[in-house]
């Protein structure tokens, strides 16, 4: 008879910033009970103050040395700690911009912030995921955080519908994951990641069940990172959601997205790539194709904004299908840069709007030089950096995927997409066209808070000094994807 | 330690911009700090020329650190013969729009001054950059600013202009930066010497070379990618239409000087009958198109696309040379001149704009039609346009004759026929420029708006005398130009004959 294997108890250090958020949001939920409208400031200063709680522990004192603790589920490696410090970094920068807009709609409520809070738990645990259950739960709580922010405007039925789509297509995609994931574990006999990626290795490469579940896995992620033909939902969850919400979608959540893209796909299906490089490169042409083109055809900026999301999207997936460090290094810039650029583009129209009044269609911003010169020049910088002029940094995130593109023999592919990126310039110079060249239909003076403006005009001078001086932020991918 | 005269010849105007935007829109201080700037960067190049050392075609005043160590980029500036007199070409050419614009702007005039002291910065950059991914940032960052100057102050099309300029441009430069992409991963850094001296098939020669081509053909441009061109010069501020002739353009004849003929020299030769056919086409077709337009910017545009065809036709004449003849005599004329042409070209084509942007200022009309007599009220300015008009039209003694002369002497070496298309130019140059000088300047006064103009101002007057005493030196004197490039000439012709495979 075999003895009962003893319960060791699990070092929880590397957990420490998901146990420290998911107490501190249990916190907040209780303190926010008892605050009433007035004294609401109190909850987004917790919020904030959890997210730098989480920051510290993270930089300080988890360990990142891929270690693996709860029997093998959790990993806490550099890779971790450098997409975790971002997301903080991301959501207390949409928290800050969003908080004058919800507060001239009566939505400044404890409900934004928190759900905010757990959805970054939920991103904190597929980031650090290591087996194929912990990033399905964190995969769920993210979304499920996510339906209910958009949602989140209730008398708005524009919102209620755009949340209605978003939820039915997001649990098919998850429903599509846990399937392929069902599959794999027939196959492996494993959820562990690197177990999986072990076991994929032995396989014989073209296993038809294999890639039986190895495609519900990919449409899975596609639809998660909104790569077309799997795109149907940004465009109408970005235009419908509360600004505030897209902003976080926009920006904050691509962090989780393309955690899940590193850790299923490159850590666990890596010896795989010559199978789902293929598929992804479909996915990626028809991505920039198919963005790049149909923004030309918006009057929206947040739909114009989608649209551009999904052909930036097609790029993080042309750095990733290559297969190579290079290229996987590439997506991870890319996918960083892209934030940063995002957190910017929509917190402009953010700054924008006041009570009553969505500066959402492109016509909103005619004649911003005329109104505010300084802020029309931060959104100059992020368009161009959107567009992948130099010297902003969206240029050097362009650079380096399509250096991997080239270097991985694919050059034609490099060609493909700076040419549908000239075709992209062109809706990201209309809005430049509006700000510089038309006078203001209205030239109130821009009422936006003193801190949402000075955050805003550091994040724009963000992207001009990464620009200028890019050599960190890529130091940083390269240090942590180092394989 | 020496002074990093590049660097501030560079940065000091890219400052000085930054710093025009943040005093905001107070007219006086900011042409008065604009003006400044620029000659401060003026005064600054001159050591460039001074100092430097035309017995070589070394690299001088070089200036090199890293600055994207994963890339192995550097921030590494220099200067030869080649780009020497462009930057100076630039920096002189700034002091006279800034002037030229003095109380004509009164719009934003801030940001207007700003938009050109950004521009100057990031022109001189492409010119000083040994370093290609540095080289690509200016070239693609030049055209921000740009697209700017011509979208805000620019006339009623001005919309479609800039848009139509930007993306063609942007167009151009994203092929040429897949190729230089494709050989930093050859040659493992982005230094400019190192492409040149790194060995390359055929085969990528061949997409490299048109890769490039795109990019300079568009810039320089050559038929038939330069609809752009015409559009944009009409809809652009004076400022912007002289900025554009003399110095953009210039950076596609550099672009084919730096790149295309070092890097790619057996591609160049295999297809230099396209550049030259493209370059004949300009010179004969595009002489013919300015012949009849109506509107005096969009005629002067037209003879700068004739006019730089001449450079490209100069620059690529040495492969024809040597096939026919089997030896390199003459080559090195048709260079030069292809280079003496780009900086007369930049001097003429700038006047020429000016003097369009003094008549409409006070008629606010392009129109030839609308004009008539203009000498009878403004005698001055009749005395300083016709110069200019004879110098576009290639006189003895202007600039305009030297660079046409030496392409046309080369060119007989090459094949006579080509002297021949090339030598239409004389005649055609010589109609529709001083056709339209005609029909403006001479005969009786049209109507009253032509009785009523006033002649040039000291300020116009100023600009105008300066680039008429520069048109006329280097075309009597041209010797210290050609002794600058020479070393430099010789060496370049080296390198696009010595076969990479």
């Amino acid at each position: 008879m075999n003895p009962v294997p003893a319960f060791t108890m699990p070092d929880f250090w590397p957990a420490a910033a998901e146990i420290a958020v998911l107490c501190m949001a249990c916190l907040v939920l209780i303190v926010d009970l008892f605050l009433d409208d007035r004294r609401r400031w109190v909850t987004y200063a917790l919020c904030q103050f959890t997210l730098l709680l989480a920051a510290w522990l993270t930089a300080f004192v988890v360990p990142a040395d891929g270690q693996l603790t709860f029997s093998g589920t959790f990993v806490s490696d550099p890779l971790a700690r450098v997409l975790k410090l971002f997301s903080y970094a991301a959501v207390a920068a949409v928290f800050l911009y969003s908080k004058g807009y919800l507060r001239e709609r009566n939505l400044f409520k404890g409900e934004y912030y928190l759900l905010g809070l757990f959805a970054t738990l939920g991103m904190m645990v597929i980031i650090s995921a290591h087996s194929m259950l912990t990033l399905y739960l964190g995969l769920e709580l993210l979304s499920l955080c996510l339906y209910a922010m958009v949602a989140f405007s209730r008398d708005d039925p524009v919102a209620a519908e755009a949340a209605m789509k978003y939820f039915v297509l997001g649990a098919i995609a998850s429903g599509c994951f846990l399937f392929g994931v069902s599959v794999i574990y027939g196959l492996t006999g494993s959820l562990d990641i690197a177990e999986i990626g072990r076991a994929a290795r032995t396989l014989d490469g073209l296993n038809i069940h294999l890639l039986f579940g190895l495609s519900f896995v990919l449409v899975g992620v596609a639809f998660k990172l909104g790569a077309v033909p799997f795109h149907m939902w940004i465009p109408d969850v970005y235009q419908g959601a509360p600004t505030p919400v897209t902003l976080f979608i926009g920006s904050a959540a691509k962090l989780g997205s393309f955690a899940l893209l590193m850790r299923v796909l490159v850590e666990g299906l890596g010896p795989l790539q010559s199978s789902w490089g293929g598929m992804m490169l479909v996915l990626c042409i028809l991505s920039i194709g198919l963005g790049n083109i149909v923004a030309i055809a918006q009057t929206n900026l947040k739909r114009m904004l989608a649209y551009s999301t999904i052909s930036h999207v097609g790029f993080i997936l042309m750095g990733v299908l290559t297969g190579t460090t290079l290229g996987y290094r590439a997506a991870m810039y890319y996918t960083l840069a892209y934030v940063i650029m995002a957190l910017a583009g929509f917190g402009m129209i953010l700054l924008l709007s006041r009570r009553g009044f969505e500066a959402d269609q492109l016509d909103d911003f005619r004649g911003l030089n005329a109104r505010s010169p300084w802020f029309a020049g931060v959104m100059l910088v992020v368009m161009f950096s959107m567009a992948g002029v130099p010297p902003f940094l969206g240029f050097w995130a362009k650079l380096a995927v399509l250096g991997a593109a080239v270097d991985a023999g694919l050059t034609w592919l490099a060609v493909l997409g700076v040419l549908f990126s000239v075709i992209g310039a062109f809706y990201y110079l209309r809005v430049v066209k509006l700000m510089y060249f038309d006078e203001p239909a209205d030239s109130g003076a821009l009422t936006a808070a003193p801190d949402l403006r000075f955050a805003l005009s550091f994040n724009g001078v963000l992207i001009l000094l990464l620009g200028i001086w890019p050599q960190g932020l890529i130091a940083v991918c390269n240090q942590v994807l180092n394989f | 330690m020496d002074m990093p005269i590049l660097s501030i010849v560079i940065w000091l105007p890219i400052a000085g911009g930054l710093l025009l935007l943040a005093v905001g829109e107070r007219a006086a201080m900011g042409r008065w700090l604009a003006l400044g700037v620029s000659i401060a960067a003026l005064l600054a190049s001159i050591p460039l020329y001074a100092g430097f050392d035309s017995s070589t075609a070394a690299m001088q005043f070089v200036e090199r650190t890293p600055w994207i160590a994963t890339y192995n980029v550097d921030y590494y500036l220099g200067v030869d013969g080649i780009s020497m007199p462009l930057i100076l070409l630039t920096t002189f050419i700034t002091v006279l729009v800034v002037i030229s614009a003095w109380t004509v702007i009164q719009h934003r005039s801030s940001q207007y001054f700003a938009s050109f002291l950004i521009l100057e910065g990031l022109m001189n950059g492409v010119f000083a950059s040994l370093d290609a991914m540095l080289f690509y940032v200016f070239w693609e960052a030049m055209l921000i600013p740009m697209f700017i100057i011509i979208g805000v102050w620019g006339g009623p099309r001005r919309v479609y202009a800039t848009l139509k300029f930007f993306l063609y441009t942007f167009l151009g430069s994203v092929l040429m930066l897949v190729a230089l992409v494709y050989m930093y991963l050859q040659a493992g850094s982005y230094e400019i010497a190192a492409f040149q001296d790194m060995g390359l098939g055929m085969r990528e020669q061949t997409l490299i070379f048109f890769a490039f081509l795109v990019a300079f053909a568009v810039k320089v441009p050559m038929w038939p990618v330069h609809t752009w061109l015409p559009d944009a010069h009409v809809e652009a501020p004076t400022g912007g239409s002289v900025i554009l002739a003399a110095i953009m353009l210039k950076m596609g004849g550099y672009g084919f000087l730096r790149f295309s003929l070092p890097v790619t020299p057996d591609a160049s030769m295999s297809y230099d009958w396209l550049i030259i056919g493209l370059s004949l086409i300009a010179v004969v077709y595009i002489g013919f198109v300015a012949l009849v337009q109506t509107d005096m910017k969009k005629l002067i545009a037209y003879s700068s696309i004739a006019h730089m065809g001449f450079v490209t036709l100069g620059l690529f004449l040495a492969y024809a040379i040597q096939v026919r003849t089997g030896a390199l005599g003459g080559a090195v004329m048709g260079l030069e001149g292809g280079m003496v042409q780009m900086i007369s070209h930049g001097l003429v084509s700038g006047a020429m704009f000016l003097c369009v942007g003094v008549l409409y200022d006070r008629m606010h009309s392009r129109e030839i039609a609308d004009y008539g007599g203009v000498a009878n009220t403004m005698p001055w300015f009749a005395a300083f346009m016709v110069l200019f008009a004879l110098a576009n039209a290639g006189l003895p003694g202007t600039s305009g004759f030297v660079g046409e002369f030496l392409v046309i002497l080369a060119s007989f070496n090459a094949s006579p026929w080509y002297a021949f298309l090339a030598g239409t130019t004389l005649v055609l140059g010589a109609a529709y420029t001083l056709w339209m000088v005609k029909r403006v300047l001479y005969g009786e006064v049209a109507n009253d708006n032509v009785a009523a103009l006033t002649d040039l101002n000291g300020r116009e007057f100023l600009v105008l005398g300066i680039l008429a005493l520069a048109v006329l030196l280097l075309g009597l004197w041209p010797a210290p130009l050609l002794e600058v490039m020479g070393p430099t000439i010789q060496h370049l012709l080296e390198q696009m004959v010595q076969s990479k495979l």
